[in-house]
């Protein structure tokens, strides 16, 4: 049983397919300030899990709130973060409502965690 | 149901060239702005420090974005893939979006904050444009960014005439996403809700 739990740890299962397609469709709602392979309004995305927040590559756009937050992104605390922005972290520049329906997040979040990957799915700007 | 829902996306475009001169019944950028901070005054009270602050990041944010877009239409202007039907209105919509960031811009300045500034350079993705039909899904794609942005926007403001503002800017968006979608051969009002 704990090899199982290791395994299980080391390999992340893939995210669903129609979470991923339903994440893209929400992801449209972030593109006014985000993409994933260029800094824009917003940071850029690619690369995502596992970086500090406040971190991505060329971006200077950040609050001194986000980049003081020691925060590293990954699905927890994705989740957190994306459901009320400004109080996960008073003081950022995402001045955001957030997205509010636990499905559509975790659909979110399976979407950014395969466009993100560094080398596979994209490749960040500097 | 209305005929006109049904007009060919060039006699749309006319038809909102010719709109465009008669486009008098719209707050300016300067009563845009002047809304800015009527909550308090109103109200006889002093907005606190942090609600100011944290409505100037918003603005400062949502300026950013504005500055993007007018940038974005430049390059769909001056890519010689836009139809002598089509470019006026791009450049119209371009207008606007000049428009919320002179409001937006004023806004902050009124409320004690700096505007950002455009950058000196955007990352568009250029070399994907092609055709009119690139540049007006790309411009789409922004557009309907930008109706998602300022409604994540409105519950936020600590001044609610802000949100008024936001919200003014958020139709405007609006409509623009729905022109270029028809435009596109899209349902140009594809849903009941935004989000």
């Amino acid at each position: 049983m704990a090899g199982n739990a290791i395994g299980a740890a080391q390999a992340a299962p893939a995210p669903d397919e129609r979470a991923v397609r339903r994440g893209e469709q929400i992801y449209a709602r972030c593109a006014a300030c985000h993409a994933i392979e260029s800094n824009r309004t917003g940071p850029q995305h690619c690369g995502l899990f596992g970086r500090r927040a406040g971190t991505a590559p060329g971006f200077s756009g950040y609050s001194k709130a986000l980049r003081d937050s020691k925060i590293v992104w990954n699905a927890r605390s994705l989740d957190h973060f994306l459901q009320d922005p400004m109080k996960a972290v008073p003081g950022t520049a995402m001045g955001y409502a957030g997205v509010k329906d636990p499905q559509e997040r975790a659909d979110l979040i399976a979407w950014l965690s395969v466009a993100t990957r560094t080398g596979q799915s994209c490749t960040p700007s500097q | 149901m209305n005929p006109s829902f049904f007009l060919p996306p060039t006699q749309i475009f006319q038809g909102r060239r010719r709109a465009l001169a008669l486009s008098g019944a719209v707050l300016s950028a300067s009563a845009v702005a002047l809304l800015g901070g009527r909550d308090a005054m109103a109200a006889g009270k002093k907005a606190s420090h942090s609600d100011t602050a944290s409505d100037v990041r918003i603005l400062n944010t949502a300026l950013g974005a504005e500055l993007e877009a007018i940038a974005a239409y430049q390059v769909g202007a001056e890519s010689g893939l836009l139809t002598s039907g089509v470019l006026p209105v791009a450049v119209a919509f371009q207008g606007h979006h000049k428009a919320h960031a002179d409001a937006l811009a004023a806004t902050v300045k009124k409320l004690g904050g700096q505007p950002v500034t455009a950058k000196a350079k955007y990352a568009f993705p250029v070399e994907k444009l092609k055709t009119q039909a690139d540049v007006l899904q790309f411009a789409a794609g922004l557009e309907k960014g930008a109706v998602s942005a300022y409604l994540g926007a409105v519950p936020v403001f600590g001044d609610r005439a802000l949100a008024q503002v936001a919200a003014s800017i958020l139709g405007d968006e609006a409509m623009h996403w729905a022109v270029l979608r028809q435009v596109l051969g899209e349902s140009p009002v594809p849903a009941a809700f935004m989000a």
